[in-house]
């Protein structure tokens, strides 16, 4: 049975790059155990031997020459950018 | 001179080619459709100079014989296909601002063919939702209302703008995108024809990624023939997507002749839930016996892992979707909230907190925490196991029969924060269609009756890989046994 508490809740949160304020915490930790509670009747299927299924068509995926195809748009990669700056993506700064 | 937003795709495209009317006239009405239906907020963009100017190379280019099916027919766009310069956010807070710089296969291989772009149509977030309450654009009204009421009803979801804009005569047809039942179960709640092709059959370039081993494009339109001609317009083999599959696309128009005798049709004894409502439970067995009527063969099968399709896709779904919405970290496109601290971290952090809506948010948690070190074999890899155990189902049962009847959805449509306190509730919209999705094959919901309010029911018709053909005949065939005539009474215009 899942039980997650609200140190795991923060620990995903942090995992997924989301910031939860203290007081969802709990909240948050109900409803996914709910959730996960409810897809642990998974567990009743005998799967044994049985192969992950990735995707419904065959995995064999198309080959071409190696070979620029496209390039050159830095003006057009740019474009929605929150931020850039002499042609690149401007951040908030992660060395000092 | 009749209305020409209550005119058929199929319709419209006769009176262009022979010059009873031209696409501009047309264009002109569905524009000023769209303008008095602002209440529904089915469009989140309009687009109406694109749509004249469109409109005009249609005339042009049907006065040189040169016109397809889709030639100067308006349609609507789901605001998760990438429309070049155009407002493209997946109805999204985090996409605010967002104007691709290319234009998706699907929308692509509309204006080819000479279609009509009225807007951006509205969503549920990501397309996470099946009401379309989680748009961050706000909610769509169903324009259907129950008997005597004026309440109103949600158009379902995802793609509650698609059938919404199309059951409300703004749109003569819309795009759609379904990943669980996203297309089908909203044009059951609005009494139109959804259609998803076979995962593979559509080109996903441009589509806004939810869950990539799921998600298809489709049609919303007002009868099968509709969804025909323009599923025939959007599907095709596309080098830009990787499971794109290189097969012919068939004439979907001409597998309409109505002749099903001898064709087998599955009917799913699992389907039957001990909570259905006996309306739904009996237009079920109507649809039956209109098969039957029609001289197809109807057939009991089992599909043994039907009860585990749901929780084995709220596992894979959200899996996929934490790893496709990794992409919106406030650096290279869209929002950006640089949060307290200032640092690299504080600005993803902040950003992903304001811009993703609270279901969102929800789904990107549970994939990450069943993709996580110690969760992954005991979640992912087992639900992707019992994935191929529910394909094999339908591969077994589809060695018996050629197609198979379901309901679409196990309600007709609902009021508004019916469900939206409760995930699970509202996931369990999806039990008829998730299973299909998971397996990949094509699928269809055609209006099929009316429940005692008066609102709308669809049945599912569902087909082996490839053969949209067959799902395309049944439906037809089904579609004029119900002979639906009632329609929504246009109580916004």
């Amino acid at each position: 049975m899942s039980n997650i508490d609200k140190a795991t809740v923060a620990k995903i949160a942090r995992l997924s790059r989301i910031r939860i304020e203290d007081d969802k915490l709990d909240l948050l930790a109900g409803e996914l155990n709910n959730i996960l509670g409810w897809v642990e009747q998974l567990n009743e299927v005998n799967t044994d031997n049985i192969e992950p299924m990735s995707s419904v068509v065959d995995a064999k995926l198309r080959w071409r020459a190696d070979e620029v195809t496209d390039g050159n748009k830095a003006e057009s990669v740019l474009k929605n950018a929150p931020n850039s700056e002499y042609g690149f993506f401007a951040v908030p700064k992660v060395i000092e | 001179m009749t209305d020409l937003t209550t005119l058929k795709i199929s319709e419209a495209r006769d009176m262009l080619t022979n010059g009873d009317i031209s696409a501009r006239e047309l264009a002109e009405a569905h524009i000023a459709a769209v303008e008095a239906a602002d209440g529904l907020n089915a469009f989140v963009v309009k687009t109406p100079e694109v749509a004249l100017r469109q409109a005009d190379a249609a005339d042009e280019r049907i006065k040189a014989g040169d016109a397809k099916g889709m030639t100067g027919i308006p349609v609507g766009i789901k605001d998760l296909f990438a429309t070049k310069g155009i407002h493209t956010q997946a109805c999204s807070h985090i996409l605010d601002g967002f104007k691709p710089e290319y234009e998706s296969t699907v929308t692509q291989n509309l204006w080819d063919d000479g279609a009509v772009m009225l807007g951006k149509l509205n969503m549920d977030e990501f397309a996470m939702g099946s009401s379309n309450e989680t748009s961050y654009y706000g909610p769509v009204k169903n324009p259907w209302r129950a008997k005597g009421s004026n309440a109103d009803y949600v158009p379902g979801g995802s793609s509650g703008g698609s059938v919404t804009s199309v059951s409300g005569y703004m749109a003569m047809g819309a795009t759609a995108s379904d990943t669980g039942g996203s297309i089908r179960q909203p044009a059951s709640f609005t009494g139109t024809v959804g259609f998803k092709p076979t995962y593979g059959r559509c080109s996903r370039y441009g589509m806004v990624a939810f869950a990539s081993s799921l998600d298809q494009a489709g049609t919303v339109t007002r009868s099968v023939r509709d969804g025909a001609i323009m599923m025939e317009s959007i599907a095709g083999f596309d080098p830009k997507d990787s499971t794109s599959v290189d097969m012919a696309v068939p004439n979907f128009e001409a597998a309409l002749t109505g002749d099903i005798r001898g064709l087998r049709v599955g009917i799913p004894q699992e389907y039957h839930l001990a909570d259905m409502p006996a309306e739904i439970e009996a237009l079920w067995h109507q649809g039956m016996e209109w098969l039957k009527a029609a001289g197809a063969v109807i057939v009991d099968i089992n599909l043994p892992h039907t009860k585990y399709a749901l929780p084995t896709y709220y596992i894979v779904a959200p899996a996929e979707a934490s790893s496709n919405l990794s992409r919106y970290d406030g650096v290279r496109f869209g929002l950006r909230d640089t949060g307290n601290g200032g640092g690299l971290d504080d600005m993803y952090d902040a950003t992903r907190a304001a811009g993703f809506g609270e279901e969102v948010k929800r789904r990107i948690m549970i994939g990450t925490y069943v993709l996580s070190a110690g969760y992954y074999d005991a979640y992912y890899l087992k639900a992707q196991r019992v994935r191929r155990l529910i394909a094999d189902d339908f591969k077994r049962a589809f060695e018996d029969v050629d197609v198979i009847l379901t309901p679409t959805a196990p309600s007709a449509a609902f009021a508004f924060g019916e469900k939206s306190d409760d995930p699970l509730a509202m996931y369990l919209n999806d039990v008829f269609t998730v299973p299909a999705s998971l397996a990949g094959l094509p699928g269809s919901s055609v209006p099929a009756g009316l429940d005692a309010n008066g609102l709308p029911l669809g049945l599912q018709v569902l087909g082996k890989p490839w053969d949209e053909v067959t799902v395309f005949k049944v439906s037809a065939v089904l579609e004029e046994a119900a002979n639906i005539t009632a329609k929504p009474d246009l109580w916004w215009r």
